[in-house]
């Protein structure tokens, strides 16, 4: 039956070629518009280490001494309590990042000097966030205590200076200081660069810069700290600092602290220490709010932060008022479609078809539109996304669609099909045998 | 035109006639507030900078290896920069306006307040206003021996030397008003870091690098300090503008081969990219608004021509019992126009509830009343076009329709 109703779908479709068009068009339309900004929205709110994220947190303690009212401690640590929370190494792992930009020469390479991003880390930054490698691997933690002269680099970086090579083993000059090639790294892009996020809070929904490609170049911390003395960037400061760059004993916030918790005791723990640790400091007068201590997550920090762009999440909103008024579009047409052809209904169902395959029928007859606006709205999205890779944002060359946005794409366009023919397949379905029979 | 036998027609056609407000409705509250929303891009992209359009230049380099004699070495730059022809003014500043990265800081009217009364963004280098074109209204420019170098300012902040720290400072008007409204600001005294600093001079626009609220745009102070960090502005004629600057990074490269330049560009570009994210959104809801319209429009062509269809035979009758081809067409045009008004009544308060939600999520000012007229009556316009196609072909059906039984 369901072969014969496919049939006479198709029959219908053609008998009317520009009312189809015009509903294929709709749907089509409304689909590329919804799905575009959907993919983008998947692609920008999804967790960026699944899996793992759940036992990874962001730790926060109120180091900032002025007298002003604040609910939430500040972004992001100044050295001492940061190193106060590595040192006690009382989480499954621990790390703390920074990122500075940072003159680097390839002796090997006859390049000219690059300007890249470099990230001052320690050894657990590696397995902690699951970071692939394609030679070599990261340094060991000896490497971060003895202020060792080594660094991972990232695939693209590796592709400009080697074309590609296993370079380790090779050396880098970070402004003044060589430094050996340990690793490198497969392509890696998380996203967003969860790592470095900070500050959402204050960016007024332009959070579009925290998709950017992870770091070039990654140092152990202490040695990056002296390679590029001078030219770290403070989050914020409550006093000028004495030497601007060189941070470790200013009055600023700089760093940030990730540690990994493997079960939710030990997260009541850490808090717990965190809590005591401020609470000690507030005793020696350096912390004012002790109170102020978060241990957030990494999908809590992320939503805290607000990390997709306001304008995206507008974006969606208008994409998907755009396919309801698409979906009203079709319901009118199809209802239009069907009345049409009320004689040859009567005649149907005088012949014995019940209401139910009639309901099918047009039904089946939505769902062909609602197929053939999917390959439509497939195009478009894959227009749209087109686009959105040409727009100059942070995120733009993440924008691609996954096997799941391409059924749902379908789905999507079927589903607002079937919707819309339910209403006009019912009243084609209470037509009457006779009062059509009359007038034939 | 009676309007009793239209509202009676449409009541056995209910489904359809709610389809077609709804469509109506949605697309006059959406179409309402993205034009709203573009309007509102469009006028941050218009945004007043302050500064010589057109005329600046911005080069961000960076010197390989330490610098013991960074001072001399820019003076060598700036020189050379002025000798090449077509340059008016270069300065070593810290910033750029629109340029996204910035200093800022807290400002304070009373030492002994706790909390700062405002934040505002710090541009300094020697000559960086003339440099910049700002136009002074109030009071003088900074001076030559208001200057202090950037360093020993630190290392007199250090040791907390009130001494070593700037005394005066060029604002905006806009912070003038912002901080003493009405009152005359020269000889005003503002704390910055604790340190005292007295106004001497208030430029008309200079407008800060970065900034998320548009009324905090011009939060703006220049103070006198000579600085090296790696940019320099340059003002130039606009017509030989690509010419120096491709002569500006030659000769800095000739002075010193082992500089990385980071970025060499047109002010105009800086601009230009700041707001690319508005311009990109406004195009992108344009793009929206034309496709509702169309979509809107095409409903109700489809739609009409099906209602003008199913009632071929009562128009021939009514043709038939004398009603003339004008009134069949007016009969078409005005239950549209009845349609479309109530369309555009629900429209309407949903454009408002709408208004209202972006308010609360996207700090968005009140939707202006005009917007509403000027939409209603362009959906209205939509309207009667989009039901012109089916309505003419309603009166051209021929009376002797009524005699057929088909």
């Amino acid at each position: 039956m369901f072969g014969y109703y496919l049939e006479l779908a198709w029959r219908g479709l053609r008998r009317n070629s520009v009312l189809t068009a015009l509903m294929v068009l709709a749907i089509a339309v409304g689909i590329g518009a919804s799905m575009t900004t959907l993919t983008v929205m998947h692609l920008l709110s999804g967790d960026p280490l699944p899996g793992r994220s759940g036992s990874l947190f962001y730790a926060q303690v109120d180091t900032d001494p002025s007298p002003e009212q604040r609910k939430q401690p500040l972004d992001k640590l100044d050295y001492p309590t940061a190193m106060d929370i590595l040192n006690a190494h009382l989480a499954d792992r621990q790390t703390v990042v920074v990122d500075s930009a940072v003159k680097l020469r390839a002796p090997d390479a006859s390049l000219p000097p690059l300007m890249p991003s470099m990230l001052s880390t320690t050894a657990d930054f590696f397995p902690m966030f699951d970071v692939p490698f394609q030679y070599g691997g990261p340094w060991r933690a000896e490497d971060d205590d003895k202020h060792a002269r080594v660094a991972v680099i990232s695939a693209d970086l590796n592709a400009r200076l080697f074309q590609g090579a296993n370079s380790v083993g090779r050396t880098l000059r970070l402004r003044d200081t060589d430094v050996r090639i340990v690793g490198v790294l497969a392509p890696w892009r998380p996203s967003p660069q969860f790592y470095t996020v900070a500050g959402g809070r204050f960016a007024a929904g332009k959070t579009a810069d925290f998709y950017s490609k992870p770091q070039d170049v990654f140092t152990p911390f202490t040695s990056g700290l002296e390679i590029n003395d001078g030219n770290f960037y403070q989050f914020t400061c409550w006093l000028p600092p004495s030497t601007p760059g060189h941070l470790q004993n200013a009055p600023c916030v700089w760093l940030g602290v990730w540690v990994q918790l493997n079960s939710p005791a030990k997260v009541t723990a850490f808090k717990r220490f965190l809590d005591g640790y401020a609470a000690e400091q507030h005793a020696l007068g350096r912390v004012v709010r002790p109170q102020n201590t978060r241990l957030r997550s990494l999908m809590e920090w992320l939503d805290f932060n607000g990390v997709v762009p306001s304008d995206v999440r507008l974006q969606t909103w208008l994409a998907f008022a755009f396919l309801a008024i698409c979906l009203f579009n079709t319901i009118g047409l199809l209802l239009a479609k069907f009345l049409r052809r009320s004689g040859e209904i009567g005649v149907r169902r005088a012949l014995g078809a019940s209401r139910a395959a009639i309901f099918a029928q047009c039904l089946v007859e939505a769902g062909m539109v609602g197929l053939l606006g999917g390959v439509g709205g497939l195009l478009l999205t894959l227009l749209g996304l087109w686009v959105v890779r040409g727009q100059p944002v942070a995120f733009a060359d993440l924008a691609y669609l996954d096997g799941r946005m391409f059924l749902l794409t379908f789905a999507l366009a079927i589903a607002t099909s079937l919707i819309a023919g339910v209403l006009p397949a019912a009243r084609a379905s209470r037509v009457a045998p006779g009062l059509q029979l009359k007038t034939l | 035109m009676d309007i009793l036998p239209i509202l009676s027609t449409l009541r056995r056609h209910k489904i359809t006639a709610f389809l077609v407000i709804i469509e109506i409705a949605l697309t006059c509250a959406i179409v309402c507030n993205a034009v709203f929303l573009i309007n509102q891009r469009l006028d941050r992209m218009h945004m007043t900078s302050g500064v010589a359009e057109h005329e600046l230049l911005e080069i961000l380099f960076a010197d390989i290896g330490p610098n013991k004699n960074q001072k001399a070495r820019t003076a060598e730059d700036l020189a050379a920069l002025r000798q090449i022809p077509g340059v008016l003014q270069v300065s070593s500043a810290n910033q750029v306006p629109f340029g996204n990265s910035s200093w800022n800081g807290g400002i304070k009217l009373d030492r002994n307040q706790r909390v700062s009364t405002l934040n505002a963004t710090t541009y300094t280098g020697e000559n960086v206003l003339q440099t910049l074109g700002t136009q002074l209204v109030e009071g003088r420019n900074l001076q030559p021996d208001d200057y202090m170098d950037f360093d020993d300012v630190v290392r007199a902040a250090s040791v907390k030397d009130a001494k070593g720290i700037p005394k005066v400072t060029v604002i905006t008007q806009s912070l003038a008003q912002r901080l003493w409204p009405g009152q005359q600001p020269l000889g005003k005294v503002i704390y910055y870091a604790d340190y005292p600093m007295t106004v001497v001079g208030v430029v008309k626009h200079l407008v800060r690098p970065a900034f998320t609220d548009n009324a905090t745009a011009e939060f703006t102070m220049v103070l006198p300090m000579r600085i090296t960090q790696g940019l320099y502005i340059i003002r130039t004629d606009p017509q030989n503008r690509d010419a120096v600057l491709k002569a500006a990074v030659a000769k800095m490269k000739a002075i010193n081969p082992h500089r990385v330049i980071l970025k060499q560009r047109p002010w105009d570009e800086v601009r230009s990219n700041f707001f690319q994210n508005d311009r990109a959104m406004a195009g992108l809801l344009v793009g929206v608004c034309i496709a509702l319209l169309v979509v809107t429009a095409l409903g109700i062509v489809g739609l009409g021509s099906f209602w003008v269809a199913q009632r071929r035979r009562q128009i021939g009758v009514r043709r038939a019992l004398g009603a003339t081809r004008r009134n069949i067409l007016h009969y078409f045009q005005t239950e549209n126009f009845l349609l479309a008004t109530i369309g555009i009544a629900l429209g309407m308060v949903l454009a408002y509830g709408i208004n209202l939600m972006l308010m609360l999520h996207y700090e968005l000012p009140r939707l202006p009343a005009i917007y509403f007229p000027v939409g209603a009556l362009s959906l209205w316009v939509i309207g009667q076009l989009a039901v012109l196609g089916p309505a003419m072909r309603a009166a051209a059906v021929p009376p002797v329709v009524a005699t057929r039984s088909v």
